[in-house]
């Protein structure tokens, strides 16, 4: 297809949605969804029918709106009015008012800082399109990127375009993207793949979900970028198979890109060919680590191997592999469309661009955002995120799941970026951000990841194997009030030796948010320990008389 | 040997050594009388980098590398026996013995067992970690072997023989994290399996007892550590 | 439909899943999805079937069926609830509605109850953070949850087949 044939289709969807005076969207992300959405959707559509609005409004599904709290969220022309909690009963009131006044109970202020703080680059297009449509993402100047690539670019001026745009990769590591397209690009190979890597394990981050379900184009069209760029003829989306919506409309949209030559052989009429096909996760958190995901696509246990070698000179069947995550791949085509310069001048000095987080936990906002780097955790937390449900006391905000650490009130004015979160003993990670309040207690937290790690690790390497089950342990003596001081020595000492002798990411970290939470709150432990109280009143712990003998 | 190998010239322990550059730092340690402890790597078997004891620093790397999957390279700096990775040796060991039941007395490879000796060969003096006890069972269903899971390290030796000198693949591992166990076929008893040879190799590849011949008692089963070299050298000889 | 005739139907389902990968081993977790997806679980029958038609051998087939904690060798209940544990879940009450569902329905976490008509199942993360805490039950997202609201809705979605 030549770019006038596509951008045509993109104007004619354009110019059909615009024949409407009002375009009904309705998002049909997994939350709304969950909160009956689709039912909304089917009877805001019966309402127009009767009364008789259908030669004036247009109803939609759209990808996600981010205010998952609020949902499920019906927006009016992208913004002119916003609805949230709307229930199917609402739907006569909504189209009754659609020239009028908005419905005044339902109306959510466009204007808030949730909406109004936020730079969006990876989610430019979420909640704005129908993601099960092409023509909608064609008409957002979908794949123009990508044709741009594969008919004005040498394959090094694309990776000099990343090299410059100082993205780093958004899956946790934070590693150049651009120093790592050029790494596979150098590698030799009679193949080479690019891997996408959707395993999103971290508990409490949900944004390539998100993003799949909202904009899979915008992957596609990512992932056939970074495949000319290094080299590539084939590629892999690695989802988690607890993700039904996203695979679907992701599978969709591969299908509409072959369809119309944006997959395929000879892409755009140009020399390049590449596919993309999906692969299922199965549950385990330990396949978001890179050689392990390979192990899972090759149809083994998904245990990891050490590097080097590293995949981009040995991955998938040994030959040299890309992988970056959902959201890395979500800004490439962004990048290329808008610049590289664009891109780098938003955020700060090693962390450039923007960063999608999932609020969750006890926020009044929960959902999904992209700030710039650099912006302050008290912004995210009390300005876009509303602050804390019922006004409770702010306590930590978890980042970077069982990777990551708890971050107290007296870091609410850092900057987040890769370094500063590093330094308070924490990561990025992939971006879920878990804030708790006072009835949060720190030593419960600590032990409810260290379940996680000991539940996720593979079981290949004795120090993550036997060391997380270990920590548990003693995490579940302090939290029962069963502990000593020389328990607690043990715990630091075994996160030194996990932290320094596993074989991959799960247990070089998995004694992070125990090391952070002993850092900032080890009073809390002590009160477990010398006390036998738990301060926030959640551990359990029961008190014997002592025995008179 | 093809010319085209290249040869890399690298320090171990302030020494210095030649290498190819296919060959791990272990290999070329070995091959130089630089003892680095293992308990998952066999000769004649592919590397798996998992027990961890085989960890070297390599300067200019924060992070401690196994030396039996790290190749060589021109120029690196290993140190293999400092005292930051012999205490990280002796606290894996120690992992090692609170994670099942290792009780040498009255263990049928007691004074033959790899997992006793290397707790001489760290200076193991106690294991101060909590003991973790767990009631595991022992498969004795099949006519000439016994596989005691109290034992095993879990360091796949015996699934590795079974597939890549065997052919057979009846071991394998379940599960995950400290759930981990050797299984025959489809988690069936041993003695039912279709797929066993009855070969032995994985009895004498196994580094403590968790595998033995069936009727051995305490300190009577000693394994045939010649048996893997000599039929890799053979089967290499046939090629 | 007699029960052969539907074996059979089933069996040709995942026959094109291995078809549709070429009998490749690298298919074996998509095979294993798919026999999930068609049986409801993986019972040792189809694991030694599908070991044939992959060349897999059995002992690995079940290492895999074994990791990963999607697959279930069991046969799961008429009804599952599967509770998310994800962190935003967890500070936001999961303990308590966990100790409900078992309370009320006599049913532990990764166990089916004894009339088979209920499976509670746990998972990491559903995805669905911004309305923790959140259960699927059967197949729909419920979020926002409470221990008084899970156990009503679970004690009606059983209650619907009597």
């Amino acid at each position: 297809m030549t770019p006038e044939e596509f951008k045509k289709i993109g104007e004619t969807h354009q110019k059909k949605r615009e024949a409407f005076k009002y375009n009904i969207n309705v998002c049909t992300a997994a939350a709304c969804v969950s909160l009956q959405s689709e039912k909304v959707k089917d009877e805001l559509a019966s309402q127009v029918k009767e009364q008789g609005k259908k030669e004036s409004c247009r109803i939609s599904g759209t990808g996600c709106l981010g205010l998952c709290a609020s949902g499920p969220l019906v927006t009016i022309n992208n913004g002119q009015a916003l609805y949230g909690g709307v229930k199917p009963g609402d739907a006569a009131d909504i189209v009754k008012s659609i020239d009028k006044k908005p419905v005044k109970r339902l109306e959510i202020p466009a204007d808030m800082p949730f909406f109004a703080r936020q730079t969006k680059i990876a989610l430019e297009h979420c909640g704005n399109t129908d993601p099960e449509v092409l023509g909608d993402y064609l008409a957002l100047e979908g794949y123009e990127a990508l044709y741009n690539c594969l008919t004005t670019m040498q394959p090094v001026e694309v990776i000099d375009t990343m090299v410059k745009s100082g993205l780093r990769g958004r899956g946790g590591g934070g590693y150049p993207v651009g120093l790592k397209w050029s790494t596979v690009h150098k590698a030799v190979g009679t193949k080479k793949f690019v891997i996408c890597n959707a395993d999103e394990g971290d508990p409490g981050a949900f944004m390539d979900r998100s993003m799949l379900e909202s904009d899979p184009h915008s992957i596609v069209e990512g992932m056939a970028i970074a495949g000319y760029a290094v080299g590539a003829t084939h590629g892999y989306v690695y989802i988690r198979g607890e993700y039904p919506l996203a695979i679907k409309r992701l599978k969709a949209a591969i299908k509409q890109a072959e369809r119309q030559g944006f997959l395929g052989k000879n892409i755009c009429g140009t020399p390049f060919s590449f596919d993309v096909e999906i692969r299922l996760g199965a549950g385990a958190f330990v396949c978001g680590e890179e050689t392990a995901l390979i192990a899972s696509i090759e149809g083994k246990r998904g245990t990891p191997r050490p590097r080097p070698p590293y995949p981009a000179q040995y991955g998938l069947w040994g030959f040299p592999t890309l992988i970056n995550n959902v959201e890395t791949f979500a800004n490439i085509s962004p990048i290329v469309r808008k610049g590289a310069d664009y891109y780098a001048s938003i955020g700060t000095e090693r962390s450039k661009g923007t960063k999608v987080f999932a609020l969750a936990g006890s926020i009044n906002n929960t959902g999904l955002i992209e700030v710039p780097m650099g912006i302050t955790l008290r912004e995210i937390v009390f300005e876009i995120g509303g602050g804390i449900i019922g006004g409770k006391k702010f306590k930590a905000v978890q980042t970077g799941g069982p990777s990551g650490g708890c971050i107290p009130d007296e870091y609410l004015d850092m900057k987040v970026d890769y370094e500063s979160l590093a330094q308070v003993g924490s990561i990025m990670g992939s971006g879920g951000m878990i804030v708790m309040d006072e009835t949060s207690c720190m030593v419960d937290v600590a032990k409810y990841f260290m379940d996680f790690c000991r539940s996720e690790s593979c079981g290949k390497c004795a120090p993550c194997r036997v060391g997380t089950a270990q920590m548990y342990n003693l995490l579940n003596l302090i939290s029962e009030g069963k502990a000593t001081m020389h328990d607690m020595e043990l715990l630091e000492e075994l996160c030194d030796v996990v932290r320094n002798t596993s074989l991959c990411g799960l247990g070089q970290t998995a004694a992070n948010p125990v090391l952070s939470t002993i850092r900032f709150f080890r009073d809390e432990y002590l009160a477990h320990i010398k006390d036998k109280k738990c301060p926030a009143g959640v551990c359990v712990i029961e008190h014997k008389e002592e025995a008179v003998l | 040997m093809s010319s085209s190998v290249k040869i890399k010239t690298l320090t171990i322990d302030e020494r210095q050594v030649g290498a190819r550059e296919d060959q791990t730092i272990l290999d070329v340690a070995r091959e130089n009388g630089i003892k680095i402890p293992t308990l998952c790597s066999l000769k004649g078997l592919s590397a798996y980098g998992g027990c961890r004891m085989c960890i070297v620093e390599i300067a200019g790397t924060p992070k401690l590398l196994p030396s039996c999957m790290t190749t060589v390279e021109e120029g690196m700096v290993v140190t293999t026996n400092s005292d930051r990775i012999k205490k990280y040796r002796r606290s894996l060991l120690e992992l090692y013995f609170s994670e099942r039941n290792h009780v040498c007395s009255v263990c049928a490879t007691n004074g033959y067992c790899e997992l006793q000796s290397m707790a001489q060969e760290v200076e193991m003096t106690h294991v101060h970690f909590p003991y973790m006890y767990p009631q595991l069972d022992i498969d004795a269903t099949h006519e000439r072997f016994i596989l005691d899971h109290n034992r095993c390290i879990s360091c796949t030796r015996c699934v590795r023989v079974c597939d890549e000198i065997e052919g057979a693949h009846t071991l394998d591992i379940k599960d995950r994290g400290i759930d981990i166990r050797v299984i025959t076929d489809l988690d069936h008893p041993w003695g039912e399996s279709e797929t066993c040879t009855q070969c032995g190799k994985c009895v004498h590849v196994c580094p403590t007892g968790a595998l033995i011949e069936r009727g051995k008692s305490v300190g009577e089963m000693s394994k045939r550590k010649q048996l893997l070299p000599y039929l890799t050298k053979m089967r290499e000889a046939h090629e | 439909m007699n029960e052969a005739a539907s074996k059979d139907k089933r069996r040709k389902l995942v026959d094109a899943t291995m078809r549709r990968y070429g009998h490749s081993q690298y298919a074996l977790i998509e095979t294993l999805h798919s026999v999930q997806e068609v049986y409801g679980f993986l019972d040792d029958e189809n694991l030694k079937y599908v070991s044939d038609a992959l060349r897999v051998p059995l002992s690995k087939i079940y290492g895999v069926a074994t990791f990963y904690h999607f697959f279930t060798l069991k046969p799961q209940g008429d009804h599952t609830a599967v509770l998310c544990t994800g962190t935003a879940c967890y500070i936001k009450g999961v303990p308590a509605i966990l100790s409900a569902i078992r309370n009320n329905f006599s049913v532990e976490a990764g166990e089916t109850r004894e009339d088979g008509k209920l499976s509670l199942l746990t998972a990491r993360c559903i995805g669905s953070c911004g309305l923790s805490p959140a259960i699927v039950l059967d197949g729909e997202i419920a979020g926002q949850i409470t221990p008084e609201i899970v156990v009503d809705r679970i004690g009606r979605m059983i209650q619907n087949d009597a």
